[in-house]
């Protein structure tokens, strides 16, 4: 919200969000046809109040028969109002809640097609806002918010026709008393945007600073810092609670200066109106009217500052997530025009290819190599050498600044989505799993594989003996991420699943944590099966894969320094060796 | 994931649970007994001044409107009168409303936040194995949704105790007023509770649905961005966005359902005050016909039902909040109330330097299975000065040991000496200030780097520099956008495992621990840099006694001793070469990676 940036206009967020989502403004002229109508009601009051007083309850003697008409027919007419009132509302909820619940799925789709995604892990948690926290405020305020402000407009505008037939004299006295209630709306609504704002930041903070007793327990417990903690928590409650008044405060002044407007109205309505009656035409059912109609004024005045605001924060959401959306896919899929990758063995060719972030440096540069087919490449070289950025570049997660990264002949950028697939894979360092059974889970790699698919790869890879401990088989749930197995059975699903896609390029990042050693030798073997007949590219964190490894490709500061085999390269006496050196030392503390 | 419906969130009881969430609004009203009733009185103020409102009105009405408008002439006094009388009501309702608004807000605030300090002290307050018996998932919001469920109700629960009141007034103007125009006030008034009653109860269970099936979206949002990369690379987007789809579509389902049923309620409630108008209109033409009435007692009493209709509905705002305040009064209350606690006693260690450490019999299990021992009989003794490593398969226990030693929770039996001292005689202070726990899993504080590395210790900028270097973390603080003052976490820096690793043992070595020990704390690091701090570490003079559970032949080989666990117990104790000649257990586990390499050499 603190943006200096001169920003789209709330108008232009609201026309845009509808294009994007024609379905949230299907039908929305007869709704809004039926959403006035139903605004009548509060109008029809007022009227049938001054007739019955007028025409009705004149001088004592009473018209019972007219007054039963008048309230015959309005009474008629409220029902019909009423029924008016729940038809808009079931359209309105009905339209916003479909095109909602599609630009949710439509930012989801998006998201995953931005490489944002995989590069920038701390976004996710934003990214996550814009599906759900986002769409819920503009929920709220096609529902209630933008409801009330177009039932509270429909409702004054009927109100001042009325009064303005009823008596322009009366009609001017109370828009007066209303003018400079209206004036402060705009200023108490920033007001009360930047209380809450501050309300959501210090809840954020409260809620990091409440997880530190918690998450970090063993640590709060073993250096004897409650104290301290303590004395972070109450500063932060403390902070939250001043912010929480401070905004209450507003929202109460706010609420409350409309109820005294009112009042000053209806004063000076008795008053204009009195003598109106003595020098001129004005009836007492008139005046009457008048009070009545003052109240459909107040009610909209008190909530006006509260649903600017809202409508304000939903807005802003909007056009978060208009602006995702409008965030184009740097990495683009050419589609089903696009040219297939030959079936069978693949090699890969790097075509003096350069990468670096926008406005950043670079972490590639001019790397020009070539991988066979059924080759297992080894990439080496200390964190920021680019060896990650180049495996990256093999799957197409990114696009390179500058060169080629050509598969089979093929330029990778030419090859859609779903062929590159199916015959390049990524296995990333942690065992991601989704929190579901590890059959489910396996299947990420093969929608079609049976059951029966699913143990033949698992004991493809030699890890028949671990799948048997499992208590209940491909039934067992993982847990969130996976938490109910350990980080190295993680890592044998990943292989599973990656051995059940089949493809003829695997590109993996090795893990770096240790694990039980003896899950790791299943790992090892798993992958070394995993491996045969296939082209590899692993980010080694590991010597020993290096030395297993057909070819070792050393990365240092973006380039390619060396190439070769373990062999060679040890002998060479250059980056390779120095990193070679140190492993064997530690080894041999053994 | 399956998903909820309707039937298994909506359940009986009903009656059930409003009394116990009255029960759970009484203790509120207790514990802030002087500003809620400041917050009432001020609902109550405006609940009667509305009411006096109509009775302006019905007054103005029959002596100042109508006389003046039928003689032609002012009578200035009572003109001035009820201009006067319209003012005054409407700035005592004004007050009455800032009262009630702000007032009641204080009162829900600080109940939130008494709780909130409450449940975090008990946090800080309970020992460990509480900690490990309950997810920090629950905990975290135990602290924060559950405590706001608790009290939501005190948001409408004032201007429900002025409608109360107003209700009251209103009935008895009416009365006075005429009282066969009162009838219809007994007739539409208990409709309007009742429409909002049923309304809560059709509603409740809907929204309850609808707030579960938006949670279910997020946690897929969050599980697939989270493992985007898995997505990506298996090319799993259409699949994933099937599943979003699912879930969203389920709560848009949902969502239509609560529409539905307020498109229903919210005109029939609307309507209601406005038809009880119309019948005090048809009524009223009766009463005044037959003298019994004036015109101005027909305005007064219709224009009261114009201002009842909204205040009722607090009654279903109230209601419809009972039911998550008695749950979170539940959940808030079982932390509240549990009184496990851990004792300290008030002995020191004495001296300064390492000290011994001794482990003696101990026997160890998880309190909610006492009858599979965790860790049996064990015994060893870690000389001042010296570092011995513990090793062992999954499960063996090595990390039970850890949170022993360092008495995060005592044993079944047996002892934890330091420096010859029980451990369970020592005071907090004592203990943590001889004893240093480095954990398997890093947590830094959303704070500066600084702060992270010194907690509440008074330490000069040249020591923690000393510390980072030993860790090989000096070169990057000193590149981060402050320095040790960089802000980490959330909305700070993010730093990688092997730096929070790195940071995490600055914490220990910058309060020159006589004891430290080490859960795996080096798993992030790549080899060759742990290797260079564990050596840093043992070359120094003084160096504390350590016990590093350690996976990595490397680190082991650091270690004067081993103590090979398996099932429990001390399988082998002595020097890593001793172990390796005497145990074929102890050399699988500790060769694997080894073997590992020897068999893809061979094939």
């Amino acid at each position: 919200m603190s943006d200096s940036a001169p920003r789209e206009g709330g108008i232009s967020v609201l026309v845009r969000g509808m294009r994007r989502n024609p379905e949230i403004t299907e039908g929305i002229g007869l709704t809004l046809v039926l959403a006035l109508i139903s605004t009548a009601g509060g109008s029809l009051v007022p009227i049938v109040v001054r007739a019955a007083l007028d025409d009705g309850f004149a001088t004592g003697d009473v018209d019972t028969a007219l007054v039963t008409r008048y309230v015959v027919i309005a009474a008629l007419l409220m029902v019909a109002i009423a029924a008016t009132g729940y038809l808009s509302k079931v359209r309105i909820f009905t339209a916003s809640e479909r095109g909602l619940a599609n630009l949710r799925v439509a930012a989801f789709r998006h998201v995953h097609d931005l490489s944002m995604l995989t590069q920038n892990t701390q976004r996710r948690g934003s990214l996550v806002s814009r599906v759900t926290s986002d769409v819920d405020q503009i929920s709220q305020f096609l529902q209630f918010t933008g409801i009330m402000m177009i039932i509270s407009i429909g409702q004054m505008v009927v109100a001042t026709i009325v009064m303005a037939f009823l008596s322009w004299q009366l009609t001017l006295v109370v828009l007066i008393s209303f003018v400079p209630l209206a004036l402060s709306l705009r200023w108490l609504a920033g007001a009360m945007s930047r209380a809450y704002d501050r309300v959501r930041a210090s809840v954020g903070e409260m809620l990091a600073v409440i997880a530190e007793p918690v998450v970090g327990a063993a640590v709060v417990r073993s250096y004897g810092i409650e104290d301290r903690t303590q004395h972070r928590v109450d500063e932060a409650v403390g902070a939250n609670y001043r912010n929480n008044i401070r905004a209450q405060t507003i929202t109460a002044g706010a609420f409350s200066a409309a109820i005294l407007v009112g009042g000053i109205a209806n004063a000076a309505v008795l008053a204009v109106g009195v003598w109106l009656g003595v020098v001129g035409e004005m009836s007492v059912g008139t005046i009457v009217a008048f009070v009545f109609l003052v109240g459909l004024f107040t009610g909209p005045a008190q909530m006006a500052t509260q649903v600017i605001s809202e409508a304000q924060n939903a807005i802003s959401s909007w056009r978060r997530v208009l602006d995702l959306l409008d965030t184009p896919a740097d990495v683009v899929d050419p589609g089903p025009d696009g040219q297939r990758l030959p079936e069978g063995d693949l090699d890969a060719r790097f075509d003096h290819v350069s990468f670096a972030y926008p406005d950043g440096p670079t972490v590639l540069d001019d790397v020009d190599v070539t991988i066979q087919a059924r080759q297992r490449v080894a990439v080496v070289g200390e964190t920021g050498s680019g060896k990650t950025t180049f495996a990256k570049l093999l799957t197409r997660l990114m696009d390179p600044a500058a060169g080629h990264v050509v598969l089979g002949g093929v330029d990778i950028a030419q090859v859609p989505f779903d062929d590159l697939r199916r015959h390049v894979l990524m296995v990333p360092q942690e065992g991601f799993l989704f929190d579901a059974t590890l059959g489910e889970n396996l299947r990420y790699g093969s929608r079609t594989a049976t059951d029966a698919d699913l143990v033949r790869a698992v004991e493809r890879l030699g890890l028949a003996d671990w799948f048997a401990a499992l208590p209940r088989g491909l039934d067992t749930r993982v847990g969130q991420r996976g938490e109910s197995l350990s980080a190295g059975e993680r890592q044998l699903v990943a292989l599973v699943r990656s051995a059940l896609a089949d493809p003829a390029f695997l590109v993996l990042d090795e893990a770096t944590s240790a694990v039980d050693p003896q899950t790791e030798l299943r790992a090892t073997r798993a992958l070394d099966r995993l491996l045969e007949g296939r082209t590899s590219v692993t980010i080694a964190h590991r010597l020993s894969t290096a030395e297993n490894a057909d070819r070792v490709l050393v990365f240092d500061q973006g380039r390619l320094v060396e190439d070769g085999h373990h062999r060679d390269l040890v002998k060479a006496d250059g980056v390779y060796a120095r990193l070679h050196a140190s492993w064997v030392a530690q080894a041999t503390l053994a | 994931m399956s998903a909820p419906t309707l039937d298994t969130l909506s359940g009986g009881g009903t009656d059930r649970l409003t009394r116990r969430g009255f029960r759970v609004m009484g203790r509120g009203i207790a514990r802030q007994k002087v500003m809620f009733t400041w917050a009432a009185l001020a609902s109550l103020l405006f609940g009667v001044m509305t009411v006096a409102d109509a009775w302006v009105l019905g007054w103005a009405t029959d002596h100042v409107i109508t006389p003046s408008v039928t003689a032609g002439a002012v009578t200035w006094s009572t003109l001035w009168a009820g201009v006067g009388l319209f003012v005054l009501a409407a700035v005592l309702r004004t007050l009455g409303v800032v009262g009630r608004r702000l007032l009641g807000g204080v009162v829900f605030f600080r109940l939130v936040r008494d709780d909130r300090l409450r449940v975090t002290r008990r946090y800080l307050q309970l020992p460990l194995r509480w900690h490990h018996r309950h997810p920090a998932g629950q905990l975290l919001s135990n602290a924060n949704a559950d405590v706001e469920a608790t009290w939501s109700v005190f948001m409408p629960l004032p201007m429900a105790l002025g409608t109360i009141a107003m209700l009251v007034a209103a009935i008895a103007t009416m009365v006075l007023a005429d009282p066969v125009l009162t009838v219809v006030g007994l007739v539409v008034i208990p409709l309007l509770f009742v429409a909002n009653a049923v309304y809560q109860r059709w509603q409740g269970p809907r929204i309850a649905l609808a707030q579960s099936l938006r949670g279910d979206v997020s946690t897929v949002a969050h599980e697939s961005f989270d493992g985007a990369l898995v997505v990506k690379s298996l090319g799993r987007e259409a699949d994933e966005t099937a599943r979003f789809r699912a879930a969203s579509e389920r709560l848009r389902d949902a969502a239509i359902g609560i529409g539905r049923i307020r498109a229903v309620f919210d005109p029939v409630i609307e309507a209601l005050p406005n038809l009880a108008v119309l019948a005090v209109l048809l009524l009223g033409a009766w009463r005044v016909q037959d003298g019994a009435a004036d015109a101005g007692d027909v305005v007064q009493v219709a224009y009261l039902f114009t201002v009842i209709g909204m205040q009722i509905r607090s009654f279903g705002w109230v209601l419809g909040e009972l039911p998550r305040a008695v749950v979170g009064w539940e959940r808030v209350s079982r932390v509240i109330d549990e009184d496990d606690a851990m004792d300290y006693g008030d002995a020191d260690v004495p001296g300064t330097g390492p000290v011994d450490l001794e482990v003696a019999e101990l026997d160890y299990s998880h309190p909610d299975e006492p009858d599979t021992a965790v860790l049996n009989d064990i015994a060893f003794t870690v000389p001042a000065g010296t570092v011995t490593a513990v090793v062992g398969a999954t499960g063996s226990g090595k990390s039970t040991l850890t949170s022993l030693v360092t008495r995060l929770v005592d044993p079944d039996a047996g002892a934890v000496l330091v420096g010859g001292t029980d451990a369970r005689r020592l005071s907090q202070r004592a203990l943590t200030r001889a004893v240093a726990l480095v954990p398997q899993s890093t947590f830094l504080f959303d704070d500066t780097v600084r702060a992270n590395v010194v907690l509440d210790l008074d330490v000069p900028d040249e020591r923690v520099w000393e510390v980072l270097r030993i860790v090989q973390a000096d070169r990057f603080v000193a590149a981060l956008p402050a320095g040790l003052d960089t802000e980490l976490g959330e909305r700070g820096t993010s730093l990688s495992g092997g730096q929070r690793q790195r940071l995490a043992l600055a914490r220990a070595l910058v309060r020159d621990p006589r004891v430290l020990v080490m859960d795996d704390a080096t798993s992030a690091l790549d080899p060759e840099v742990e290797q260079r701090i564990l050596r840093a570490l043992a070359d120094r003079d003084g160096s504390p006694t350590t016990i590093v559970v350690a996976y990595r032949k490397a680190t082991i080989a650091l270690a004067d001793e081993v103590v090979f666990l398996a099932d429990g117990r001390v399988a082998e104790r002595g020097t890593d070469a001793e172990l390796r000649e005497r145990s074929a257990a102890y050399r699988n586990l500790v060769d694997a990676y080894d073997q590992a390499r020897e068999e893809v050499d061979h094939e």
